[in-house]
């Protein structure tokens, strides 16, 4: 509640201190002052402390688990704002906005991740994804980015249809939104196609939200035109906020018809794999590349609304971490070459080590080495899919998966390591620098020590 | 806490490393960190190995059941031994050869070593899968760096390859986790998991293992590897890493999946025996020394993966100690490859030839290693291939029916093969007319006569006095053949 309350007035103070300063640098200062102050409320209510006592209970609920996801999402974005809002005042006037909208998008996060009812749910998944249409275009006299903003526009509102649709379904069987109250049985009388024409619907809009194929053809295009600053935003904090609701909703509402959808899912995760990390070895840009790869990424979280078990839950929470900071991480490297191609990238690490070794840690995350967050992450999902003990098919193909993704990321590494060229990027301010090492150092930690991360969830 | 130290010191003596300016500090430092590495070893394995002293076990994931467990048993503590004899070897023997930024390569280096110690000790399955990726990423990035002109390609390959299985070990691993819920080793031991999930669970495990050794059909990433990295990463490869896939086998195959070891072990043999006959006939093909070298290697391999499913306990102590002798056989191997490398610029056996008579030395330390290749008498190699032949050929009837001919066609391969192409390259590269090319060569000085000497020396030791090696085997082979004693279960179940 802290957080939702905070955040929407923080959106507001946002697009206001556009008005009152008229250089980038308060704006910018303030956006980070009130992202800290929405860290410790959203803590503050993790140990009790309310500041707001309103009774949404029929809404949303803010459980442990909900409030733990939503300070590590405000956590990346400060970690995120700290790293980018350098290159985010190049690219338009309207620095104050972005930040503004930012704000909003965590205020839809935390809806999408405390929701009760399917109606909240609606309106977290919507709140994210308008200031995102927005941010997509903000790029507004490039012409790649208003295409990628017109067809996530149209997407996404088609997708959002479909949303609805299903949530209207899901009332005709039901007769309420609540998730808490739905209750499948089927027995000869009621008509089960109702409610699971319901749930599919709602599967396929929640996969569209979270690029899972076969509904993904958007994320490229989208990832690849809009501004590599806020591609960075929605491929990490945003896609793990929607995968969180998506677990709440399959977990919560339709938990008794798991034998229905968990086939679907599973096919889902097998697909999206196999399109995410194939179509990344053919690419030749690297921002196209993490795009797939992102796709790739959300099969492997997938994995968590498939197992459905407590160790499906924190490897949720730990795979977002991993995936938020080491795609946080890079996209920060890349906004600052001049060359997105596999071939700008040769001889980095001779002009820009520090990047280059940043890098490189955040690619052995994602490819899931040990001793990062990116290996425990995919540890945590393999462990629960093992644990469902069916379809074991799916965990070896999801390894063999997983190693054709070590191959795409390890060649950005070749690039920068092992190849000589002129590698032209722009330098990095001191405070980028330190925060990128300070990513690499959480990184490492928490692939060494879990426990301390994963403890503060069972306070 | 020796066993702490043995990972310890080369880790931060790498770290370290890194941050040293001058290349002369750099090698000093970590030819300092390898050295104290072997002394700790030695007080270790001899003065000071009680039991407390060669184990240590930390919390470390509570939640997941896994602990940091490290324990030296007599496998461990011999593959730490050669682990710790090796890394000094490779410094000195590399002290001239120049790189690029040699304080990255060292330091590099010195990580390999923590990462291999680590995956010789780890007493915990997913403390062993960190150990296990973590000796493959320095490697990675020596041989990327500091290779041949092919370096990028061919290690991207054998990174591929070594990344894949074991990831199908991790699959593994959670799955009998999955069962028993806790990653220490005697939980593993006693998983006894049913017949039919063995029977696949098997592969998983021994798909990362036989690519690490390699066995046949696994083996195409290493040729080019081993040509194409530095030749100090390629000793490391050749002589301590091969081996990290034989300790997999007797260490978590064999005792954990015992009824599957023993359903597949005719398939896995027949693998092993292709790949010896294979390996031998093309190694007698190669024209390039350091092919031929790895094309041997593969073969040797060959021979101790077809001993370890024999399963009795000639041939698992003749695997043990062969693990030993090989991996200071094929150093001396790489040293003196390396040593012709630097002063002729090529390694092809063509353009070589009598540099007997310019470079005795060098010619007498290169027979008895290769003579020790192929396993003369009074030689290392000889006490461990014949305690393995005899293992196969007496191998239990109802364990495999083909003890015979196994064993004729793996005598084949090592024996008469292997002592053809081994003395064809003595005669093309030391014996007959110099040329052009050899015509000026210098015998080699002091410090490469040094450690030639010493392997030499234990090359002879070991040959003719294995008892003290032996006798150190002869509790851990008793328990994995105990472990895996699936005669005794089968008869307890009719």
């Amino acid at each position: 509640m802290n957080a939702l309350v905070l955040s929407a007035i923080f959106g507001v103070v946002m697009m206001f201190s556009g008005v009152f300063f008229k250089r980038n640098a308060p704006i910018k200062t303030t956006g980070i002052i009130a992202m800290i102050l929405l860290l410790i409320a959203n803590c503050m209510e993790m140990k009790g402390i309310k500041l707001f006592r309103f009774d949404v209970s029929a809404f949303m609920s803010f459980t442990d688990y909900a409030l733990f996801f939503n300070s590590l999402a405000i956590f990346a974005t400060l970690v995120y704002l700290l790293v980018t809002s350098g290159e985010m005042e190049k690219i338009g006037r309207n620095l104050a906005d972005y930040f503004a909208l930012i704000f909003f998008i965590i205020a839809g996060i935390t809806i999408t991740t405390s929701f009760t009812s399917l109606l909240s749910l609606f309106l977290g998944i919507e709140i994210i994804s308008i200031p995102l249409y927005i941010l997509t275009g903000a790029d507004k006299k490039n012409l790649k980015s208003n295409e990628a903003a017109l067809k996530y526009f149209l997407m996404g509102s088609f997708s959002t249809g479909i949303l609805l649709m299903g949530i209207a379904l899901i009332y005709g069987s039901q007769g309420t939104f609540s998730i808490d109250k739905m209750n499948f049985i089927t027995d000869a009388k009621s008509n089960p196609n109702l409610h699971i024409a319901g749930m599919l619907f709602l599967l396929f809009a929640m996969s569209f939200k979270a690029s899972v194929a076969p509904f993904h053809f958007w994320t490229p295009d989208v990832y690849d035109g809009a501004p590599t600053v806020f591609t960075s935003f929605m491929a990490t904090i945003v896609k793990a906020a929607v995968f969180v609701g998506f677990v709440r909703l399959f977990g919560g509402a339709f938990a008794t018809m798991e034998k229905t959808w968990s086939i679907w899912v599973a096919v889902m995760i097998a697909v999206t794999l196999f399109v995410g990390n194939i179509t990344a070895v053919f690419q030749q840009s690297v921002k196209r590349m993490l795009a797939y790869s992102s796709i790739s990424q959300a099969g492997f979280l997938l994995f968590a609304v498939y197992a459905m078990n407590s160790a499906a839950r924190e490897g949720l929470l730990i795979y977002s971490a991993a995936y938020c900071l080491a795609t946080i991480g890079i996209f920060a490297v890349l906004s600052k070459m001049d060359d997105y191609s596999f071939e700008g990238f040769n001889g980095l690490a001779k002009r820009q080590p520090v990047l280059a070794f940043t890098g490189t840690i955040c690619l052995l995350s994602l490819a899931g080495i040990p001793l990062t967050a990116g290996f425990l992450g995919k540890f945590y999902m393999l462990k629960a899919a093992i644990n469902t003990g069916q379809n074991l098919w799916l965990v070896i193909f999801a390894v063999i998966m997983a190693a054709v993704s070590a191959y795409y990321y390890f060649r950005v590494i070749q690039a920068m390591y092992f190849k000589e060229g002129p590698a032209q990027s722009v330098p990095a301010t001191r405070l980028e620098k330190y925060t990128l090492i300070f990513i690499c150092v959480l990184i490492v930690l928490l692939g060494i020590f879990p426990n301390a991360f994963l403890s503060w969830l069972y306070f | 806490m020796i066993a702490l130290l043995l990972i310890l010191i080369p880790l931060l003596g790498g770290i370290i490393t890194f941050f040293i300016k001058k290349e002369e500090g750099a090698r000093t430092w970590s030819l300092l960190a390898a050295i104290a590495t072997f002394i700790v070893a030695i007080l270790g394995f001899t003065i000071c190995n009680s039991a407390e002293a060669l184990t240590y076990k930390a919390p470390w994931m509570g939640l997941l059941n896994s602990s940091f467990s490290i324990a030296a048993d007599g496998m461990g503590a011999m593959l730490c031994m050669l682990t710790a004899i090796s890394f000094p070897i490779i410094f000195v023997s590399t002290w001239n050869t120049p790189y690029r930024k040699a304080k990255n390569f060292l330091g590099l280096m010195l990580l390999t070593q923590a990462g291999l110690m680590g995956v010789f000790l780890a007493m915990d399955a997913l403390l062993f899968y960190f150990f296990w990726e973590l000796a493959l990423i320095p490697v990675y990035f020596i041989c990327s760096q500091w290779g041949g002109e092919k370096r990028i390609k061919v290690t991207f390959k054998f990174f591929i390859y070594t990344f894949v299985g074991s990831l199908l070990m991790l699959v593994g691993i959670l799955y009998i986790y999955s069962k028993t819920n806790s990653f220490d080793i005697t939980a593993f031991y006693n998983a006894q998991l049913p017949f039919d999930q063995q029977m696949w669970v098997f592969w998983l495990f021994f798909l990362a293992f036989a690519i690490k050794m390699p066995v046949f059909p696994f083996h195409t990433w290493q040729p080019d590897a081993y040509q194409q990295s530095p030749t100090a990463a390629t000793m490391v490869l050749s002589g301590i890493m091969v081996k990290m896939g034989l300790l997999g086998l007797l260490r978590w195959l064999l005792p954990v999946l015992p009824v599957a070891s023993y359903s597949w072990g005719d398939t896995v043999s027949t693998m092993a025996v292709i790949g010896i006959v294979y390996a031998s006939l093309v190694a007698l093909q190669q024209n390039d020394m350091k092919r031929l070298v790895a094309y041997s290697s593969i073969a040797h391999i060959g021979l101790m993966c077809l001993a370890v499913f024999a399963e009795n306990k000639s041939a698992v102590q003749g695997t043990l100690l062969q693990m030993f002798s090989h991996g200071i056989n094929i150093l001396g191997m790489w040293v003196i490859v390396e040593i012709i490398e630097r002063k002729f610029g090529t390694t092809k056996m063509s353009e070589l030839g009598g540099i007997a008579k310019k470079a005795p030395a060098l010619t007498i330390f290169f027979f008895i290693i290769a003579l020790a290749n192929i396993a003369l008498p009074l030689t290392n190699a000889f006490i461990g291939e014949f305690l393995m032949f005899n293992g196969i050929l007496g191998v239990d009837p109802n364990i495999s029916k083909y003890g015979i001919p196994f064993a004729v066609l793996a005598g084949i391969g090592i024996v008469i093969l292997g002592a053809v192409y081994t003395l064809k390259m003595a005669r093309n590269v030391f014996l007959g007319e110099t040329n052009s090319l050899t015509e000026s060569a210098t015998d080699i000085v002091f410090h490469e006569k040094a450690i030639l000497g010493i392997i030499a020396i234990t090359i002879i030791v070991a040959g003719i006095y294995p008892q003290h090696l032996l006798h150190s085997f002869e509790d851990i082979t008793n328990s994995i053949l105990n472990k895996s004693d699936v005669l005794h279960l089968l008869k307890t179940k009719h």
